[in-house]
């Protein structure tokens, strides 16, 4: 269980700065997700926390900083799973969940034999046992979703960060997917950040949410606080009604405007 | 929900597909290669009373082919690998170009007056030249290809034609300067795979033994470096340093091996894409395999050329070309690559 606090973060990209000053603190276990309209900054807090994305201010995991961990220290701490995984066809399933195995082996090293028994347990564990054989190119969609975070899972790291884990999903295998991770987070304490465009979902798995307008924080809490109709319209210039379900969920639907 | 299984290091790992016989089965093709190797030649075969003629003119040269097409083949799979490009290959980079260009310099200024030094210049000047070759290849290659597609593989490739374009025109007008050295730098770039001596193989298999191996020791970097640079990193590794390592390994050797067997194309795509779709894409079975079958391809390709004489050897690149070409085109068709 970690617990990973961001202070004064930004990201430029040349001269654009993409993220402003955003502080946060994401409590162990914990699941933030970041929400806004394309271009918001989003999936650049993501990389920078990954350490794809050069950036100011610091991040620190359970206080300590992660700009002083070297790349291999600092995989296994933080799990990233892109926007669009690259999923080499003719790799085994088998092979692409043990490169989640990569921190743990040295440079010159082989993966040993209890790097293999970990991803089968993995495999066991998300029920793709069966899968272990089969090439990439030859699964479908949510299956290669399911063996993405199968890798990150691999990796051990208490931090899993999620970009847009289910945009490339049909519904089932979105609730499919984000209710797997919200089972590992249970179980093992995951803390998870992440990205996502259904402001639905995102209420209803995530522990709090943070709205960004142009790399700027606009308001962070439960989804009933940012998940209000004029906070969407202003941000997003789209007119929704939201429907607050007796059990807490909150249900953002589009409007028709004509 | 289910219950959490603590690992067992007990249980039964089933390892991915066995693929274990590939690699004595190749060694076998290997030594049978290098059977016919000693045993074929212009002279027609040759009795075992006529020991004397193997070991000092046939062995040398299947010596010398084996070393040449094992480090031709692992560079191109590890171009492949480090460029994340199917199409990469030491000629297409413009390496060889470049080692040209090196080579010549140094006939410019005079083998007799390199003579004297203690480590011969002419390896290095073509590791030089081809180093700069890829980096500048590269370079250009990553400036204006999009990232992770089809059009980047074209665009590195397309850099590459560019670079030995240039190394090639630098190396003619050098020549043109310098006319009383066109005999020799000429007799360079032809090879000398068919007056191989030991002192060749003596000359080039340090460099060779060395890049390989450290290309071999670099598989598994290899295998992650396929999910991309992004996820690469964020699994640890330190990507560009790896590139850079794999490299100028590769560039060592292929320099090393042009310097000996002057140009000979399309090893270093045909080898390595004939393996993985023979024994699979990952990069652990394939490197060892290409080094093995590299050797024997080579050495198997260099029989036609004594045996079609006319007057005078086919050259060894010419029958390189004509198996190479169309199976490049091949790697052309294959979907996996429009994706």
């Amino acid at each position: 269980m970690s617990s990973i606090a961001l202070a004064h973060l930004s990201v430029r990209y040349g001269k654009r700065a993409v993220v402003h000053d955003f502080s946060h603190t994401v409590k162990p276990g914990d699941w933030l997700c970041l929400i806004g309209p394309n271009g918001a900054g989003k999936s650049s807090i993501l990389r920078a926390v990954a350490g794809l994305a050069a950036h100011t201010g610091e991040i620190n995991v359970d206080g300590a900083p992660l700009r002083l961990r070297s790349p291999r220290r600092r995989a296994e701490l933080v799990a990233y799973v892109p926007q669009s995984p690259v999923l080499p066809e003719e790799m085994s399933a088998f092979e692409y969940v043990l490169l989640g195995r990569s921190p743990y082996v040295s440079y010159f090293g082989a993966e040993s034999p209890h790097d293999r028994a970990m991803v089968r347990n993995v495999l066991r564990r998300l029920d793709m046992e069966t899968f272990a054989e089969r090439e990439l190119g030859s699964l479908s969609g949510g299956e290669q979703q399911r063996l993405v975070i199968a890798r990150a899972l691999a990796q051990e790291a208490p931090i899993l960060l999620l970009d847009e884990p289910t945009s490339a999903l049909d519904i089932g295998h979105q609730q499919q997917a984000l209710e797997l991770v919200d089972r590992l987070r249970r179980e093992h304490g995951l803390t998870v950040i992440s990205a996502m465009h259904d402001l639905t979902l995102a209420g209803l798995y995530a522990d709090r949410l943070a709205l960004f307008h142009e790399g700027h924080l606009v308001v962070s809490g439960n989804a009933a606080q940012v998940l209000r109709a004029e906070t969407l319209a202003e941000f997003y210039g789209v007119s929704v009604t939201v429907h607050h379900e007796p059990d807490g969920t909150v249900v953002v639907v589009p409007r028709r405007v004509g | 929900m289910t219950d959490e299984r603590p690992v067992d290091l007990d249980a039964h790992v089933a390892m991915p597909r066995q693929h274990s016989w590939w690699l004595p089965a190749s060694i076998l093709v290997l030594i049978g290669a290098m059977v016919l190797g000693a045993y074929i030649g212009p002279a027609g075969r040759i009795s075992s009373a006529n020991w004397g003629l193997i070991w000092t003119v046939r062995m040398p040269r299947v010596a010398l082919a084996a070393l040449v097409g094992a480090m031709l083949s692992i560079s191109g799979a590890s171009y492949q690998g480090a460029f994340r490009n199917p199409l990469a290959d030491p000629y297409l980079l413009g390496v060889a170009s470049g080692a040209g260009l090196g080579a010549t310099i140094v006939f410019v200024i005079g083998r007799a007056n390199t003579s004297g030094w203690i480590i011969d210049p002419l390896p290095l000047a073509a590791f030089a030249g081809g180093l700069i070759a890829v980096m500048f290849t590269y370079m250009v290659g990553a400036a204006f290809g999009a990232s992770s597609s089809a059009r980047s593989s074209i665009t590195l490739v397309l850099a590459g034609v560019a670079v030995t374009s240039l190394a090639t025109a630098v190396q003619t007008f050098v020549l043109y300067q310098n006319n009383d050295v066109i005999r020799e730098v000429y007799s360079w770039i032809l090879g000398r795979l068919n007056t191989a001596t030991w002192s060749d193989v003596r000359l080039v298999a340090p460099y060779i033994v060395i890049s390989s191996f450290v290309l071999l020791l670099h598989r598994r970097q290899l295998d992650l470096l396929r999910v991309g640079d992004d996820e690469a990193t964020s699994l640890g590794m330190q990507v560009g340093r790896v590139r850079l390592i794999v490299v100028v390994a590769a560039t060592l050797g292929t320099a090393a091996a042009v310097s000996v067997s002057g140009l000979i194309g399309f090893v270093g795509i045909v080898v390595p894409h004939a393996v993985r779709m023979l024994a699979g894409a990952s990069y652990r079975r394939l490197l060892p395999l290409t080094v093995v079958l590299g050797a024997a391809f080579l050495i198997l390709t260099d029989i036609p050329g004594r045996v079609l004489t006319n007057g005078a050897e086919t050259p060894i690149g010419v029958v390189t070309a004509f198996f190479g070409a169309p199976f490049f085109i091949i790697v052309l068709m294959n979907k996996r690559l429009a994706r």
